[in-house]
């Protein structure tokens, strides 16, 4: 079985974002950019389900800049066979991405898909339930646990409250959740080897897919400021605070 | 406009984030009909029936909506979208798996976590968890909405809306239902308490959480954890409040031995008022803490405990 499974280049989880000084959008300039953490985990997923015997094969599919084959090499050296590179400098919203990311299943015609449950920057946590809707395939989102048994696939999902478990004809969509996996670290050799790895360069055009969405970004502001409040010396005026200024209790 | 609100459904009942989502509809303004869609869901009809500002109540009752599973909810959900100018859900695990497939089958985008609707074509929401604000515009025909339940107050319940059957039913072959592990626990749920206590890696181990429960108790309270704390192993994951967890905003959210990274920020820093207690008197958490008191959270919990 073919493991086909998604990643983003986004802003690395550890750096503090800055809104543009004209609120255009979060200044990006000379930031640090890394794969999506849910993509690691969906990257790991599917090598592990490679290492298991289950997939025979995993291709990693990105959609963005030229740039965004640093995390095709990364997908590569953590364990993918080959990468597939949809190149464009447009801002790719989750409809466009899950249009052209169905094509890609179309053509490659895997029997699992993998991808992050959202993306850190517009944390939409849409692509993957839209791809199957498009493709027409079953979906398990928020993914702790994945079992491929037979010609189904087991998913666990982590809902509000507690866990769901759902059985899915194959082939099928997961999105990962926190819990799926801990991703491993690309050792230098296989950092390496990676880059003789295949990785093909597609357009949105060599898949008739229009990339404009109909939503426009208007504007991006910081949230309003929380201010510290004050320190108190003891659990007394603590109560006291919260019985009689703050009124919460 | 038209407005249908998806009901979001807790173990067949009506979840208290539905009424939430109606005030979001009521902001955008026009006539708003509910669905509710599972099976043996007729109390839960009658619930949404209450909500103010409801007009219609439709009732997709059957076996194939058990669970809402995402396949067959869509298909509904598309049946039914012609003739609204929006499609509103909670933000919720339900809400996030099904309107996104509503979307993609109506070739429309979806608009995820709104917090605040500025028109009926321009809303408010939060991207790189929280740390921006973006105020966005679509032009699309049919506008597909996850609503953040903390950013609208719910509306009342005095509401008498008619209730009518939906007899549409949909095949599903592709996915079935196994089974469900919910937490079991006399405490409000975190997403809807008006008190939130929460610990984080500073309660040591997992056993000291019992520390909160006395709190909690007195105070009518949910408690949370922090990511550190889940990571650590000391409490299970539907317990974190964060980026990556429950987005929370209670009247009242006492931190208890945690630091305060940003991820764990993104999810309680709209709550009313919030109390950090943390040994480390340099602990960013009280950048944002309305009171702070400082000190050992083992000495503190217990008396507080006592003095509550």
């Amino acid at each position: 079985m073919k493991v086909l499974v998604a990643v983003k280049r986004v802003i690395d989880y550890n750096v503090k974002i800055r809104v543009k000084a004209d609120h255009s959008d979060v200044d990006l300039t000379n930031v640090k950019m890394a794969m999506n953490p849910f993509c690691e985990i969906a990257v790991e997923e599917a090598v592990r389900l490679k290492e298991k015997g289950v997939a025979t094969e995993v291709v990693a599919v990105t959609v963005g800049p030229k740039a965004a084959q640093e995390q095709l090499r990364t997908a590569l050296a953590l364990g993918a066979d080959r990468a597939i590179h949809i190149e464009t400098d447009e801002r790719a919203e989750s409809l466009a991405v899950a249009k052209l990311l169905a094509k890609v299943v179309e053509e490659e015609q895997p029997g699992l898909v993998v991808l992050g449950k959202q993306a850190i920057d517009t944390d939409n946590n849409q692509t993957g339930q839209m791809l199957a809707a498009l493709t027409g395939l079953p979906q398990g989102t928020f993914a702790s646990e994945v079992a491929v048994d037979g010609d189904k696939v087991h998913v666990t999902r982590e809902i509000d409250g507690g866990l769901q478990t759902i059985a899915l004809t194959l082939p099928a969509i997961v999105t990962t959740d926190l819990r799926l996996n801990e991703p491993r670290y690309a050792k230098l050799p296989d950092i390496m080897k990676a880059k003789k790895k295949p990785l093909d360069v597609k357009t949105p055009a060599d898949y008739g897919v229009e990339v404009a969405s109909k939503v426009s970004l208007l504007k991006v502001e910081s949230p309003a400021e929380r201010k510290g409040g004050v320190k108190v010396a003891s659990v007394d005026e603590l109560i006291d605070k919260l019985k009689n200024e703050a009124k919460v209790l | 406009m038209s407005i249908l609100v998806l009901a979001d459904l807790h173990e067949g009942q009506l979840a208290g984030a539905t009424a939430h989502v109606v005030a979001a509809a009521q902001a955008i303004g026009g006539d708003i009909d509910v669905l509710v869609a599972g099976e043996g869901v007729q109390a839960a009809a009658e619930a949404a029936a209450k909500l103010d500002g409801v007009s219609k109540v439709r009732v997709a009752d059957n076996a194939v909506y058990a669970h809402q599973l995402a396949e067959p909810m869509g298909a509904l959900l598309a049946e039914l979208a012609d003739g609204y100018t929006h499609v509103l859900a909670s933000a919720s695990t339900t809400g996030k798996n099904v309107l996104p497939r509503l979307a993609a089958l109506k070739d429309v985008s979806q608009l995820s976590d709104v917090i605040a609707v500025d028109s009926a074509d321009t809303f408010k929401r939060p991207i790189y968890a929280g740390n921006a604000i973006a105020t966005v515009k679509s032009d699309d025909v049919l506008k597909v909405i996850t609503v953040r339940s903390t950013g609208f107050d719910a509306v009342g319940t005095s509401g008498s809306a008619t209730v009518e059957a939906v007899d549409v039913v949909v095949d599903n072959s592709q996915s079935s239902f196994v089974k469900e592990e919910l937490a079991q626990s006399d405490r409000p749920e975190l997403g809807g308490a008006k008190v939130v206590i929460s610990g984080g890696r500073g309660m040591g181990n997992g056993e000291n959480f019992k520390l909160l429960d006395g709190i909690a108790d007195k105070l009518g309270a949910a408690i949370g954890a922090s990511r550190a704390a889940v990571d650590a192993g000391f409490v299970p994951n539907d317990m974190q409040v964060g980026q990556t967890g429950k987005i929370v905003a209670p009247d009242l959210y006492i931190a208890v031995g945690i630091s305060g990274a940003i991820q764990h920020l993104a999810g309680m820093k709209d709550s009313k008022v919030i109390v950090a207690i943390n040994k480390d008197d340099e602990a960013p958490i009280f950048q944002v803490a309305d009171y702070g008191l400082v000190g050992d959270l083992f000495e503190i919990l217990p008396e507080l405990e006592s003095k509550l």
